[in-house]
């Protein structure tokens, strides 16, 4: 059972690092990301791609993936979910969803229905294990992945509390009107957010690929994963976000044990729990959902 | 305020509390039927929550409000609106997809629960005293701010109200708007319909007010006739502070 | 030339007009003062000056330059501060980071966050406190403290003493007397009249957007400023029904 806890445990790393850009973009700019999932796929793709046709190491493709996904933060959130949260808050969610399926559908007419997966691609290291003491095996990969999640939440907490561009992405999100008036570029603290946002997406695609298969259709999936953490541990906190993508871990291993194909059920079920408890307790309805003071206006 | 057998609204000892904060602190008012009163204060003192609390919007933390010879403190304020005690709000807030004449009807037939042929008068008659049947069939959503805050008091009239309770429906307006819709309001006192207005402007509401009442701090400070209300030293100070003594 | 000019200034918030035609300028070292009603327009005339609003016509200059197009965040680096009506703090920042944020812009001077909590004492103790918790004295001081981090040149203050009691508003005039006698050019907005007056070299009083009395604070009497306060001025007032 404690090595079941253990695996559940470092699982939790990876819907922590999914969860993460999708809690990062909610907190700051108010956006729920719909394409969330389908843009963790196409990183993975970006660096299935290098890595078939030229050889690089998704390791080393990261260093031209993430930049990548940088770059296509910022334009999104400049050309696309900027425009089009004028428009109320309705429309970001309805643009980013139709992002989801030109993207998917991109996906599919450039590479196909073919399973795909970066695992043949990092060597031994993705079936590789440590063996702890009560003879539990940890994956090396998942020990990885888990370090990673932590690294990159205590970064971006570091980031936003310590760095001037954290302090402005922080005002902007808590008041893009008062930030102007102290002289945040608001704009451009979005977009860098949103920069910041895309480059967890990216990571999280590579450990997607790295320790499973993908499909053009994956990002629908790895969008609910993202969001039941989220939520699981408040949107808009990041330590929850790890804490969130634990408890849905674990709740998925309890759910396999209670039965072979509970796997999925067993976290839909801590999912909705939780919902009901926020949902009762907050007396917000479904703004006690999310962490977050309502954002003054003017 | 003297013949009592004239007085149409009152109010007795009406506090108002949100939470620790208190907005009405024991007011005492009284009006006859055919009175235009005007109410200013400063922002915070509390007017807005007594419109409110008159025309049935909420319900006050203690006291008691008379309509008509009736105790309606308890009566919400669909009831009071057919009553005959109507209000219009600060921000207009017309049915949008709807025409002009289409609001001023649902405001006649379901505010003032008439007939169909009745309804469809009144609210004719409601909007040519209103200057507005030029904009009848135009959507509310495209009116400007004048004709908004025509409309608004058009659906008020449209309930046939014996008493009317305006909120800041001179704000914004330019001094040509401000003087058309007095003109309009001055109809209405022709019509012996009652008026208890609150506004920021207050020359407007010198050209219609017969009686000034001044509220600070949820206290009614000065009431009146309206040149010496507004002379009055505690008025003055309520709104630019300190002041010789 | 002056520092700040302001030409028939139009501003708009949907069909509402609440600045219509507004011109005034203010010289270098000056403190102006702008009484008037509530919904006069005096809190988006200095949104307006601060560049968050866009007007709908007019123009701003500083110091002879046209910034009527310039976002809120440059214009903070030209040297214009607001400190907003409200306080509008970050309240999930502490004091020190609020503080910190003023400084964004990058300006040269001498204010930094041990400037001014030396200016304001009170906020030493708070300076890692939320300012979600602090009290509405040192909510001031610290927005007040947050602008001058930016090293204005112009300070636009709007109604820094609503909410706080009589002692601590004082308190807060008196470290602002610092600054005007240091020569920081000062845009005020303050509901007490006889305040407005004492700390200001000139005075505005507007009326429904429109600037109704315009002119040096000494020797202008609480009459004069309470009838254009009122718009008793006007040709309207003789006409009240008897």
């Amino acid at each position: 059972m404690s090595n079941q806890i253990v695996q559940g445990i470092l699982l939790g790393g990876y819907y922590a690092l999914i969860a993460c850009g999708l809690s990062f973009m909610f907190s700051v700019m108010r956006i729920i990301n719909l394409a969330h999932g389908s843009l963790a796929v196409f990183s993975a793709y970006a660096l299935w791609w290098l890595a078939s046709r030229f050889h690089i190491s998704p390791f080393v493709g990261l260093l031209i993936v993430l930049p990548l996904m940088a770059a296509i933060g910022w334009v999104l959130q400049r050309f696309l979910l900027e425009r089009s949260a004028r428009g109320g808050a309705l429309l970001p969610i309805l643009t980013t969803f139709g992002l989801a399926i030109v993207i998917d559908n991109a996906l599919f007419e450039q590479f196909g229905a073919d399973t795909r997966s970066l695992a043949p691609y990092i060597g031994s290291l993705s079936y590789d294990s440590w063996e702890w003491p009560g003879s539990i095996y940890v994956g090396k990969l998942a020990v990885i992945m888990f370090a990673a999640a932590v690294v990159m939440l205590g970064g971006l907490q570091l980031f936003l509390t310590r760095t001037r561009l954290g302090r402005s992405i922080r005002a902007t999100s808590e008041d893009p009107d008062t930030a102007g008036l102290v002289g945040v570029d608001a704009r451009r603290a979005s977009a860098l957010a949103a920069a910041i946002a895309m480059v967890t997406v990216g990571l999280a695609g590579a450990f997607l690929g790295m320790r499973a298969t993908f499909d053009p259709y994956t990002g629908a999936p790895q969008l609910l994963f993202a969001f039941e953490a989220a939520v699981i541990g408040g949107a808009g906190s990041l330590w929850g976000t790890l804490l969130g993508g634990i408890v849905l871990a674990l709740a998925q291993t309890l759910g396999a044990q209670v039965h072979p194909q509970g796997f999925l059920i067993g976290g839909h079920v801590a999912f909705l729990i939780v919902l009901f408890i926020r949902l009762s307790t907050s007396g917000l309805g479904l703004r006690g959902l999310v962490r977050l003071p309502a954002r003054k206006t003017t | 305020m003297d013949g009592s057998a004239n007085v149409i609204l009152s109010a007795a000892g009406i506090h108002k509390r949100f939470g620790a904060l208190v907005v009405l602190d024991d007011i005492d008012f009284a009006m006859n039927a055919d009175e235009a009163i005007g109410i200013v204060g400063p922002n915070g003192a509390g007017k807005t929550t007594l419109l409110s609390v008159l025309s049935g919007a909420f319900p006050p933390s203690a006291g008691t409000v008379a309509f008509r010879d009736g105790d309606v403190t308890a009566l919400p304020a669909t009831a009071r609106c057919r009553l005959g005690l109507v209000r219009t709000h600060q921000v207009p807030k017309p049915f949008s997809g709807m025409t002009t004449f289409e609001n001023v009807f649902v405001a006649a037939s379901h505010g003032a629960g008439l007939g169909r042929d009745e309804a469809y008068e009144e609210a004719l008659a409601s909007l040519k005293l209103c200057g507005m049947l030029g904009v009848a069939n135009r959507r509310a959503e495209t009116l400007g701010l004048l004709d908004r805050k025509r409309l608004e008091l058009a659906r008020a009239l449209a309930v046939r109200p014996t008493l009317l309770l305006l909120d800041e429906i001179g704000g914004g307006l330019t001094d040509g708007e401000a003087s058309e819709l007095v003109d309009t309001i001055k109809e209405l006192r022709r019509r012996k319909i009652g008026i208890v207005w609150i506004e920021h402007i207050v020359h407007i509401l010198l050209q219609v007010a017969e009686r000034l009442i001044c509220m600070d701090a949820g206290k009614i400070i000065a009431d009146g006739e309206p040149q010496t209300v507004m002379a009055d030293p505690e008025v003055v100070r309520a709104y630019l502070g300190g002041g010789p003594k | 030339m002056s520092l700040l000019a302001v030409e028939n200034l139009v501003v708009r918030h949907g069909l509402l007009q609440a600045v219509r035609g507004v011109s005034f300028s203010i010289e270098r070292g000056e403190t102006l003062a702008l009484v008037g009603a509530n919904g006069a327009g005096k809190t988006t005339l200095l949104r307006a000056i601060a560049g968050a609003h866009q007007p709908t016509a007019g123009r701003v200059l500083l110091d002879g330059a046209d910034i009527t197009g310039v976002p809120s965040h440059k214009r903070v680096g030209m040297g214009v501060a607001l400190v907003p009506e409200g306080r509008k703090l970050f309240v999930q920042m502490t004091v020190e980071e609020n503080l910190l944020l003023g400084k964004t812009a990058g300006r040269p001077g001498d204010w930094s966050v041990e400037r001014v909590l030396d200016t304001f004492p009170n906020l030493k103790p708070r300076r890692h406190a939320k300012t979600g918790h602090l009290s509405g004295g040192e909510q001031q001081a610290t927005a007040i403290g947050r602008a001058l981090m930016s090293n204005p040149e112009l300070l636009l203050l709007d109604e820094v003493s609503l909410g706080l009691s009589p002692l601590v508003v004082d308190r807060v005039y008196a470290s602002l007397q610092g600054l005007i006698s240091s020569g920081t050019t000062i845009i005020l907005v303050e509901q007490d009249l006889n305040r407005a007056l004492s700390v200001s070299d000139k005075v505005i009083c507007m009326l429904e957007g429109r600037v109704a009395l315009e002119g040096p604070s000494k020797g202008m009497s609480r009459d004069e400023v309470t009838k254009a306060y009122f718009g008793l001025h006007r040709k309207s007032a003789g006409s009240v029904p008897a």
